[in-house]
């Protein structure tokens, strides 16, 4: 019962800290581009902006479909809190993740439609990833709860680096972050605009962002597994890698999905896979 | 009853607040000679820097608040003017960029032109200016916004609507 509330809690609290997560992510690229930037709260602002807009929507599915995705997000988030299953949760971030594809889909736009069929891509490079990651932790601590991850007495960051690099990479595609702002861009302009997005509108398009928050945090929480025996060490990894997501957004230009592809597939999944063999052979 | 209408009034409020700190521009170029879009452009660089008032230059009319037009009316585009306008989600705010898309300009008696933005659809911001400066795009969005706040009730409405 305590754990439960304590799920409910942190998943109350994860909203905000996501919010502010983003605005720092937006003032934090500012400063990268020697811009003032907006303030840290913008991304609330915009929030409760597009809740405040009048509704104008192109097919009733969309609704559903934008609800589904933050409810899955809020599930999966809330399925880490109680320390369940990473398969379990892993399936329920793809549900957000497919919902938000079958909204964009419902509308014969071809701008919606080409930046779902790239969102399908996007899932289909980091998806594999994410699957060995959890694959790796449950070869270290034997089982996948996330409840076993905190039995064991070292951090699994020692035995798993380069599954951690993989975990990182994964980050990047999921969040939509330079070089794989594929789908739809969060700034300015891009060749298909805003991509997924673009028939989403007001409280969607608010409900679709909250998700997005969200599954910032769910990332983050899974790489801070990684360092789970010390708070500090926790912190500054989180910290470390997150700087580290900035940085690499600002200093890459968007690339080809099949640039993406061949990336995830080829090394990335190479040094994954590496990684879990070299645990089981040393 | 009271908490209900106490509440409702609060996120009212809030969003009230958000709808001033987070407009998101939609720029179109009805017929430019591109020297207005350079300038709309220029705002976004670091030197201008819009973001700073939590404007985003968001390029899909279902996301924007406020239509930026640069540029003569035409009988070609402005079906597609109406399109982009009527595609906007309330509420919204016009602003016309550029002597051209005030009044027509030099172009104000050419065969094929129609004239100002507001010949179509309704203006609330102008700016003059050949080219309009970034300075002066900046200062007219932050206009509009007062318009804004004005038709929301939060104020009394700004006394022009000329950026000069
Ligand atoms: S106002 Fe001047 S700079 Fe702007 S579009 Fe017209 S002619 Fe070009």
């Amino acid at each position: 019962m305590l754990k439960f509330l304590f799920a409910l809690v942190a998943l109350a609290l994860s909203v905000p800290a996501g919010g502010l997560l983003a605005g720092l992510d937006r003032k934090l690229t500012a400063r990268l581009q020697s811009r003032m930037g907006p303030p840290l709260l913008q991304p609330f602002y915009d929030v409760l902006k597009l809740c405040g807009k009048s509704p104008c929507v192109s097919n009733p599915w969309l609704v559903f479909c934008s609800f589904v995705c933050v409810t899955a997000s809020a599930l999966a988030l809330f399925l880490f809190y109680m320390q369940g299953d990473l398969l379990l949760l892993f399936f329920v971030m793809t549900i957000s993740a497919v919902f938000k594809v079958a909204g964009a889909l419902s509308i014969p736009s071809p701008y919606s439609n080409v930046g779902a069929q790239r969102e399908l891509l996007q899932m289909l490079a980091y998806e594999p990833l994410i699957t060995l990651v959890f694959v790796g932790i449950a070869s270290v601590t034997g089982s996948f709860m996330v409840a076993d991850v905190y039995a064991v007495e070292t951090p699994l960051l020692l035995q798993l680096p380069f599954l951690y690099l993989a975990l990182g990479y994964a980050l990047t595609i999921k969040l939509g972050k330079s070089p794989f702002d594929i789908s739809a861009c969060h700034h300015g302009h891009q060749e298909i605009v805003r991509g997924v997005l673009t028939e989403y509108s007001g409280p969607q398009l608010a409900l679709l962002e909250l998700s997005h928050w969200l599954d910032t945090i769910l990332i983050l929480g899974l790489c801070a597994l990684f360092w789970h025996t010390s708070f500090v060490g926790m912190v500054i990894l989180l910290v470390i890698t997150y700087l580290a997501e900035i940085l690499v957004d600002n200093i890459t230009a968007r690339m080809t999905w099949q640039w993406m592809l061949k990336n995830a597939f080829g090394p990335t999944l190479a040094l994954a896979v590496f990684n879990i063999l070299w645990f089981y052979v040393r | 009853m009271d908490i209900a209408k106490k509440l409702t009034e609060a996120l009212g409020g809030y969003i009230n607040k958000g709808r001033v700190k987070s407009p998101w521009v939609i720029h179109y170029d009805c017929g430019s000679c591109n020297g207005c879009d350079i300038e709309v452009l220029a705002c976004l660089t670091p030197v201008f820097d819009l973001e700073r008032f939590g404007i985003l230059n968001i390029g899909d009319p279902k996301h924007a608040d406020v239509l930026l037009v640069t540029g003569t009316v035409n009988h070609r585009n402005k079906a597609v003017l109406r399109n982009i306008y009527d595609q906007m989600p309330d509420p919204k705010a016009v602003i016309a960029v550029g002597t051209c898309a005030c009044s027509g300009g030099v172009f104000q008696d050419c065969y094929n032109v129609v004239g100002g933005v507001d010949q179509i659809i309704p203006v609330d911001v102008y700016i003059p200016g050949c080219a309009a400066k970034p300075e002066a795009i900046i200062d007219g969005v932050v206009l509009a916004l007062e318009v804004v706040k004005g038709k929301l009730g939060l104020q009394p409405l700004p006394k022009t609507t000329v950026f000069e």
